[in-house]
């Protein structure tokens, strides 16, 4: 399982990549080897604005929903429209092609608030 | 787009409807012509015509035969073995009670027939309200809904325009974690947020969970009993007491009534509402997916929100009455699935109150027998005495690899449809299993020596599990393709992609 | 312990061994858990039981007498060919439950297959569901679909909407968040009136729903209609409770509707006093995960085999609980069969004919209705198998004389439409003789007299 160094981290499995004016966000690889094989993605609208923790989209497996909920409070400016028809991108890579949606952050002490690879790792073995 | 085609002797291979036939072929006949032959384009504007039924079958009644008989001998069906779903009470369908729907004076009779002409007709459902109400112990009942989760939501739009008619307007539902989907599903239907209890470790509802979180804002809390656990909710009346107390509602789910009747009343337990599945509880057949009937019964307190209309009694005459004010409307159009209604009440008259008692008895007897015989070789998460059916789980199978999915994939090897699966979700790996009464010991027997079997497969021989079914039909079918290219329908064109085309 | 029936198999010993295994003593210890107060202590108050022939004695004394049939209304009396009931009986098929475990369920699944494609090809639409309750829940739960879509909240509903299909939608919507407004049926054609309709139209509206052929029996003018409700930006909600009359009328989604709900009774089902019935719903493809209600797909399995699975599952109650599109579980999964071998017994000719026969029945019926003196037309609009007369007389008193003749002549309309307290909604199928719509004219004209 991989948990790249650059990346932030929130509970609810999302990981965070930090590009300056914004940032991209996706499904970690924990959470992708949970839900199996995914089937289908429900995408934000772009130029919606959602605050930290609201649902923002909706991941499906053949027997499971996810929720994806926003690591941060700010606007979608852009959608991974591929996941489309390549939802298998979320298990494939999950860090790379199978990134799900950017967005302009308003409030960067937020990212403070989110976690390291670290202390991710450290939560997913409390977990197990 | 057929692989190797998998015909066994009586297990044929069958295109689909649309892809046999021919042009001009018919397989039907209709009535004589006894008036003019009018043409439809000299009577109705032709943009508002059609041109043709494109893609419509062109077969004959022999093909239509054929067709259909092979297809159902692809199925397997109560008659066909023990069909352990829990939660779904699959008892033995009476088969009188088929021919007796379907007799010409039930089955031909227009629901706008005037009332002196159905009055046999009213009088059997009104009838059948009756021995509802006295089996559950509540005051009145609707016959409207088409299934449980439609009385469900008749119950929770009754519970809640009795709380407007107070002049309260609550906007939360309490329901456990062990409740059936429909059951959360129906509240947000009914605009209402769902506020999560969590079963205790004894598997049951604990009454101080309740207390915590039963507040003027909660309208309801919706409980199943016996829950999916198959476990009787010892708490319920404290429970009800505690809903009651702060002017709440108890919605009883009433899936799993066949381990109660003649034995206790929901209504002596505090329930308010509970809904009544007749597809499970009172032997009409499951149909394939329907159709059911879902009762809903009701205390007196919500009666003038049943909805219309109400069969009343005045004197000797039976009546639909439309005239009430504070009726929530209507559901569905008519009265109710009357041609499921005449078969759970021929089964009513026909068991009788010994009968049905009988009946909870022996689905309760089947039930512990086979926890007690299947004990040991799969795990029970509670070691208690269960109602009608008992949840097992796949944990001594998980050092095999082997899950509750390949238990169950190997039982239809064996000629079983498997039960229910990975429900309830507050079990992990649950394999819930509902014998019924209808089973005989020897059959259960059978059952348990085959489940047995497949626990020593697992540990000596786990591929048979996870390859299975190898004796059906098909083999494991591909779920994940289907979702993520959705073909939901035959399409004349043809592609030869694997999923676009047919053959 | 003394009582035994057929359907139990338990005998005295069965029971003992089964206890003993068990561990108890006796029945009762089983239910220790209910406390004893609660426990009832006699059998319940039931009628003593029946014997088989007893039972089929019983009810046969509550059945109704069958009269020549003009009711309509959303319930159509129509020829079932022997074909349907024999299939269905093939316990197979209808001892079986929902094919969750669709290894052992591909009769069932292939059907409900082709049932979505025949739905499909009747209504012109790109994707079919498995079922809903009836036509009316059907149209109700359309409604609520065209809100999860649109995100709006209004919805205008046509007057000629079966009145007990708008009762339905009202009790789904929730007032306080989806206001139902009205649109009138023209008083001399008995359209829906276009123009009032298109005058309510808002940003706000979610859906028009409409009914075709509609209440009256008139076939609605939709083509125009639909394309300007969705410049307007809302989508359109086509209802019908006469599927046969989609033999030869153009299908709704040849002519642009975003969702279809309606009535299938009419496709070998029988009238059963009301239910059950088959609810339709049918959609676009882009719409399909907003669709409540089961589907079924086709995948292959490890062989490469075709086979067909239950899919989209995530929209349902079981798995998607309280964001779920509806909370639909048991649906009319055997009614959906039924409509499926009559489908494939009629086939593309059939179905024509048959809706042919039905036109051409009501026609001469209506001909020979418009000769009566004291008795017209309502109105002039084209219309299928269905039609409303206005009569000089008391509705009421002619349908009882008609009834002492064993004919239930027509449906009074004064329950529903309080304005129209003089007239009759008569509906002629094709199981209705030449000679018995000639004694239904004169009986008719006799009581006007």
């Amino acid at each position: 399982m991989k948990f790249p160094e650059d990346l932030l981290y929130t509970e609810s499995h999302e990981w965070v990549r930090d590009e300056g004016t914004q940032v991209t966000i996706g499904l970690t690889d924990y959470a992708q080897s949970q839900l199996k094989d995914i089937v289908y993605v429900e995408l934000p609208e772009i130029g919606a604005v959602f605050k930290k923790g609201d649902s923002i989209g909706v991941v499906e497996s053949v027997k499971t929903v996810a929720d994806l909920f926003s690591p941060i409070t700010g606007k979608v400016v852009d959608t991974n429209f591929a996941l489309k028809d390549h939802p298998q991108f979320v298990n494939e890579d999950p860090y790379g092609k199978g990134w799900i949606l950017k967005m302009e952050a308003s409030d960067r002490e937020e990212f403070k608030t989110l976690l390291s690879a670290k202390s991710y790792q450290g939560l997913l073995s409390e977990e197990s | 787009m057929v692989g190797k085609k998998r015909e066994t002797g009586l297990i044929q291979d069958e295109p689909l409807i649309f892809e046999q036939g021919g042009k001009g072929r018919k397989g039907y006949s209709l009535p004589r012509w006894d008036v003019e032959e009018v043409e439809a384009k000299s009577l109705i504007p032709p943009s508002l015509l059609r041109e043709d039924l494109e893609g419509f079958p062109q077969v004959s009644e022999v093909d239509v035969i054929r067709h259909f008989t092979r297809l159902s001998q692809w199925n397997y069906g109560v008659d066909s073995g023990v069909y352990p779903l829990g939660s779904c009470t699959m008892k033995y369908n009476p088969k009188i009670n088929e021919e007796i729907a379907r007799a010409e004076g039930f089955a031909n009779i227009h629901p706008y027939t005037p009332e002196p002409l159905t009055q046999g007709v009213l009088k059997l459902m009104y009838d059948l309200g009756l021995y509802l109400s006295e089996i559950t112990g509540m005051d009145q009942v609707s016959l409207q809904p088409a299934a449980g989760a439609h009385g469900e939501l008749t119950g929770m739009l009754m519970i809640k325009k009795c709380l407007e008619g107070r002049g309260e307007r609550r906007t939360k539902v309490l329901v456990p974690d062990t409740a059936h989907g429909t059951n959360c599903s129906t509240s947000t239907i009914a605009s209402f947020q769902m506020i999560g209890i969590r079963s205790n470790e004894k598997g049951v509802i604990p009454p101080e969970q309740v207390a915590q979180k039963m507040d003027e804002e909660v309208a309801a809390i919706m409980v199943t009993n016996p829950n999916t656990l198959g476990l009787f909710e010892e708490h319920l009346k404290e429970i009800s007491e505690i809903v009651h107390q702060k002017g709440g509602f108890v919605y009883c789910d009433g899936a799993n009534l066949n381990a109660l009747m003649g034995i206790v009343k929901l209504g002596d337990l505090g329930v308010d509402v509970v809904h009544i599945n007749l597809h499970k509880t009172f032997s009409t057949p499951h149909g394939g997916g329907g159709p059911g009937s879902g009762p809903v019964a009701i205390k007196k307190e919500l009666a003038p929100y049943l909805p219309i209309p109400v069969i009343e009694k005045d004197g000797e005459t039976y009546r639909l009455n439309e005239n009430r004010p504070h009726s929530i409307g209507k559901v569905r159009a008519y009265y109710g699935n009357f041609g499921v209604l005449i078969k759970a009440y021929a089964y009513l008259i026909t068991m009788g109150p010994e009968g049905l008692k009988k009946v909870s008895e022996m689905a309760v007897l089947n039930a512990n027998y086979l926890m007690k015989r299947l004990k040991g070789y799969y795990h029970l998460p509670y070691e208690r005495t269960c109602m009608h059916e008992c949840v097992f789980t796949d944990h001594f199978q998980e050092k095999y690899h082997v899950s509750t999915l390949d238990i169950a994939k190997r039982l239809i090897d064996y000629g079983y449809h498997p039960p229910t699966i990975y429900f309830p979700l507050v079990v992990k790996g649950a394999l819930m299993i509902e014998p019924t009464e209808t089973e005989s010991k020897e059959s259960l027997d059978q059952f348990i020596e085959t489940m047995i079997t497949i626990a020593q497969e697992a540990e000596e021989n786990p591929d048979l599990l996870r390859m299975a079914p190898q004796k059906v039909k098909v083999r494991r079918l591909d779920e994940v393709l289907a979702a993520r290219r959705p073909k939901l329908r035959w399409r004349p064109s043809a592609s030869p992609s694997l999923h676009g085309g047919e053959e | 312990m003394r009582y035994f029936t057929r359907y139990i198999p338990h005998t005295e010993e069965d029971v003992k061994e089964m206890l003993d295994t068990i561990g108890v003593g006796k029945l009762e210890d089983l239910f220790k858990v209910i406390p004893e107060k609660d426990r009832l202590s006699s059998l319940l108050h039931l009628p003593p039981p029946l014997s088989e022939r007893d039972l089929i004695e019983h009810l046969r004394y509550l059945q109704s007498p069958v009269y020549t049939c003009f009711l309509g209304a959303g319930a159509y009396y129509h020829f079932i060919p022997a074909v349907v009931p024999h299939l269905i009986s093939r316990s197979e098929f209808y001892t079986a439950y929902t094919p969750y475990q669709p290894e052992i369920s591909q009769g069932t699944l292939q059907a409900i297959f082709e049932y979505q494609t025949l739905m499909c090809q009747l209504t012109g639409m790109e994707v079919s569901n498995a079922s809903m309750y009836d036509g009316a829940s059907s149209l109700a739960e359309a409604v609520l679909m065209a809100s999860r879509i649109t995100k709006k909240r209004k919805v205008l509903l046509s007057e000629a909407i079966h009145p007990e299909y708008r009762q339905v939608i009202q009790t789904y919507l929730d007032p306080d968040r989806e206001p139902i407004i009205l649109i009138p049926y023209e008083k001399e054609g008995g359209r829906t009136d276009e123009e009032i309709l298109l005058s309510r139209l808002d940003e706000e509206v979610s859906a028009v729903v409409v009914q075709n052929p509609n209440f009256f029996g008139v076939i609605e003018d939709l083509p125009k209609l639909i394309e300007r409700v969705h410049q307007a930006g809302s989508l359109v909600i086509v209802g019908f409770s006469e599927a046969i009359a989609y033999g030869i009328l153009a299908p709704p989604g040849s002519m642009g509707a975003d969702i279809v709900a309606g009535e299938g009774q009419s496709l070998g089902i029988p009238l059963s006093y009301g239910g059950p019935y088959l609810g339709i719903f049918a959609t676009r493809e882009r719409f399909v995960r907003n669709m409540p209600g089961r589907l079924v797909g086709e995948t292959v399995d490890l062989e490469g085999q075709r086979g067909f699975v239950l899919t989209l599952a995530t929209r349902e109650q079981h798995i998607r609980r309280e964001r779920a599109t509806s909370n639909i579980c048991t649906n009319e999964g055997l009614c959906a069969l039924m409509a499926t071998i009559f489908l494939s017994c009629l086939g593309k000719e059939g179905l024509k004919e048959l809706a042919v026969m039905n036109l051409s029945k009501a026609e001469y019926a209506k001909k020979i209705a418009s000769r009566i003196h004291g008795c017209k037309l309502n109105f002039n609009a084209p219309t299928f198998n269905e039609f409303v007369l206005k009569i000089e007389g008391e509705p009421e008193r002619i349908l009882e004389q008609m009834r002492e003749e064993k004919i239930l002549g027509g449906l009074s309309l004064k329950r529903f439409y309080p304005e129209l307290s003089q007239h009759l909604l008569v509906t002629v199928t094709e199981m209705v003789k030449k000679e018995e719509i000639d004694r239904w004219a004169e009986i008719l004209a006799k009581s006007i007299a």
